[in-house]
């Protein structure tokens, strides 16, 4: 028990003298959320529009109005020549075409049909997407704004017409009414975080000890591995712990991201997930030889689990194989429970069947990264 | 650094010092086999994932209905969502008290709650109220799924209308140009040639010249005959080939297994990453030469330039999402420009006369990267 007091602080006292670790350990949360907050989004602020406008009529013109009115869109250019808007797109200066096509107007009143074209710049896929349901909607609500002066104007009556009920779709988002991206992104954001101060950290300081040499003269030292394991892994641990707090007291004040359930839970489930993410850390100790080799190995891990986690798409919409790949992911896990007890005020009893394959990945990776440890070393 | 040869590999003398000094870098590089695999198998595996598992679409949507008074409507309206493969109606009950529990418990994605007397409303004409509740927590999902499931209650809203006096419907027929499938690969890859690059020349590049400062062999070099200039070089041009090779594999692999198409010219497209593999070498020897340890340039480096590359270059959030600020911002990320030069030769094919701008403005920041990388470079030296 001596030995082991001596040797944390040594390891504490190694950690806080490094001004680059714990600018590392201050720093990084903060810069990441203030990034990655703001820039990670698909929400469409506003789209270039181009409109070929052929028709060249009321009707015609009043959905190019509508268009504008949401601020969705912006007018960019307005031009008859189909060829024009697609260089216009080529050279980026547009990201949606809006083509009305001739006899708009007359169709509509005839047959009570008419089409349109939508082109979008598909380089950015997952904008494309957002902008064309915006789109769909505005003309689906002009069509319907249409069909009441066409039906005044047709029947002569006002009111109800038997037969012709419309449906009044009202749309709410639960536990995030505003559809906060931010609300999404920053509970995952902070796991990334805990992820990689417990993975990185724990392989780059044990692998230093054996690039400078001093892991050898411990070696020899009467501290016995467990002794040695202990001493490295509880300050990372700790340490680990202390980020997230950083990111959490950021998350709340900086972002104002609810946190509807237990503090007590996140910092439960964040002890139990370090567990394995020492361990990894560990184990890619034991693969390598220099700083930079643990630094690349442990880089590959982190960016494979973060893939896999549905930080950034979700778990979901990937094929089936994928989606039993990402079950064995800690990292997947960790970031459903942080998304429902922050966002969904989840307790215990909602998150229990991921928690209990959280905790047993987690105690898998660690013993498995300690017998590993011990194996080599012997 | 002893320059120990094994004997395999002395066969090509090179004459010059420059020659000698690449010739002991290309070594570095090819002796760390781990690094060298995983600098090989990270892209490779990324590409995989991008075209395989990584996708934003929503293809099973879990829907569970809240119908107080069940009729021949109702029912209808279920069936027709049944119909779709899209959707699954996951259960129908008479009341909202059991909602909260089943999105606690992701069993559904989407409540639709049709008030009571739903058909006697609609067959009087009225307006009828229905509310789409969606789980918000994952805001794009929410917004997809949304748009999915109005979608559908207007067809089945057009369905109900007598004939012949339909309500007024605009036909959209939407195109996605350039990726009319939205196939993530295609997005994908020219942005993973970025963050391959960026990874290869700058991070390795600072890692390894901060690595001969921390072990005192850079103080070797700098008595020996070689000029500043030739140790950057030297240190350089092993990376540039690296990288090179790289970019090659991941066009390769992106062309064989997804089949990510290559509209415009393949030169073109070298040309460009060569310029850009210049561009983050520079930085990469700039980070280098501002830090004194290993541990400093990596986080320099990573800080520096691998995340602006992941996060502020477009490759995954478009730009024009961003808050107002921030965009500025993304122009002085050398990355943003390339990914538009790669998107705008492999899926627009589009050539120099449309990507000059963005092209000028890399071979700038080439110049200037260069030039600050030399000088720094000189000031430590003295």
């Amino acid at each position: 028990m001596r030995t082991l007091r001596f040797l944390l602080r040594k390891e504490y006292l190694q950690i806080f003298r490094d001004r680059i670790m714990v600018a590392q350990l201050l720093l990084l949360p903060a810069i990441q959320l203030a990034l990655l907050a703001n820039a990670a989004t698909f929400e469409i602020k506003s789209a270039r529009l181009v409109v070929v406008d052929e028709d060249r009529s009321a009707t015609s013109r009043g959905l190019v109005d509508r268009m504008r009115a949401g601020g969705r869109f912006e007018l960019v250019k307005s031009t008859t020549s189909a060829e024009r808007a697609d260089d216009a797109m080529m050279r980026r200066q547009a990201g949606v075409i809006l083509r009305i096509p001739r006899e708009f107007e007359r169709d509509l009143v005839r047959t009570h049909t008419a089409p349109v074209q939508l082109i979008l710049n598909a380089e950015d896929g997952a904008a494309a997407g957002v902008t064309l349901s915006y789109a769909q909607r505005i003309v689906a609500e002009y069509a319907s704004e249409l069909a009441a002066t066409l039906r005044l104007s047709t029947l002569g009556g006002e009111g109800p017409v038997a037969g012709q009920g419309r449906l009044d779709v009202r749309a709410r988002g639960w536990y995030n009414p505003n559809l906060d991206y931010r609300f999404y992104m920053v509970p995952g954001i902070l796991v990334q975080l805990v992820t990689m101060v417990g993975t990185l950290l724990t392989a780059l300081n044990i692998v230093r000890e054996k690039e400078l040499g001093t892991l050898e003269q411990l070696n020899v030292t009467p501290v016995t591995r467990g002794q040695f394991i202990a001493a490295k892994l509880i300050p990372l641990w700790s340490l680990g712990l202390v980020a997230l707090t950083i990111g959490m007291l950021v998350a709340r004040f900086a972002f104002h991201v609810p946190m509807r359930g237990s503090v007590l839970l996140v910092f439960g489930t964040a002890s139990v997930y370090l567990l394995a993410a020492l361990g990894v850390g560990l184990l890619v100790s034991t693969m390598v030889s220099t700083q930079q080799q643990a630094m690349f190995v442990t880089f590959f891990i982190v960016l494979v689990y973060l893939l896999m986690s549905g930080l950034f798409t979700p778990v979901r919409s990937m094929p089936i194989w994928a989606q039993w790949i990402a079950q064995a992911n800690p990292v997947m896990h960790f970031i459903e429970i942080m998304r429902a007890v922050m966002l969904r005020g989840a307790g215990l009893r909602e998150i229990a069947r991921s928690l209990a394959i959280l905790s047993a990945i987690a105690v898998g990776v660690f013993s498995l990264s300690v017998r590993q440890y011990a194996k080599r070393a012997a | 650094m002893s320059s120990r040869t094994g004997g395999r590999v002395r066969a090509p003398r090179l004459p010059s010092a420059l020659g000698a000094f690449v010739r002991k870098e290309l070594h570095h590089i090819v002796r760390d086999r781990q690094t060298l695999a995983i600098l090989l198998l990270m892209p490779l595996v990324q590409v995989l994932l991008f075209g395989y598992a990584l996708r934003t679409d929503v293809r099973d949507l879990r829907v569970a209905m809240v119908d107080p008074t069940p009729d021949v409507l109702t029912v209808r309206l279920r069936n027709r969502l049944e119909s779709t493969p899209r959707f699954r109606v996951v259960s129908t009950a008479t009341s909202t008290a059991l909602l909260e529990d089943q999105f606690q418990r992701r069993v559904a994605d989407v409540a639709l709650v049709l008030p009571t007397s739903f058909a006697d409303g609609l067959a009087r004409g009225d307006r009828t109220p229905v509310l789409l509740v969606t789980d918000a927590s994952d805001p794009n999902s929410g917004t997809t799924m949304q748009s999915y499931v109005r979608a559908a209650l207007a067809d089945f809203e057009s369905d109900l209308s007598a004939p012949g006096r339909g309500p007024v419907r605009i036909q959209v027929a939407s195109r996605m140009r350039y990726n009319p499938t939205l196939e993530s690969a295609n997005l994908f890859v020219p942005g993973l040639i970025a963050l391959v690059l960026t990874l290869v020349s700058a991070l390795m590049t600072a890692i390894s010249l901060s690595r001969e400062k921390e072990q005192g062999t850079l103080e070797v070099l700098l008595v020996s005959p070689l000029r500043p200039w030739q140790i950057i070089v030297g240190k350089v041009l092993p990376y540039l080939a690296l990288g090179f090779a790289i970019t090659c594999l991941v066009l390769l692999a992106a062309r064989v297994v997804f089949a990510v198409p290559l509209r415009g010219s393949l030169t073109l497209l070298l040309a460009e990453s060569v310029l850009y593999t210049i561009v983050s070498l520079s930085l990469g020897v700039l980070v280098a030469a501002r830090t004194t340890s290993q541990r400093a340039a990596m986080l320099g480096a990573l800080v520096g330039t691998m995340m602006p590359t992941a996060l502020l270059s477009g490759m995954i959030f478009p730009i024009s999402s961003m808050p107002g600020w921030l965009r500025p911002i993304t122009n002085v990320v050398p990355a943003r420009w390339f990914i538009v030069i790669a998107r705008g030769i492999m899926l627009k094919g589009a050539g120099l006369g449309i990507l000059w701008h963005e092209t000028l403005v890399l071979a700038g920041m080439a110049l200037l990267l260069l030039v600050a990388a030399t000088r720094s470079f000189h000031a430590r030296l003295d």
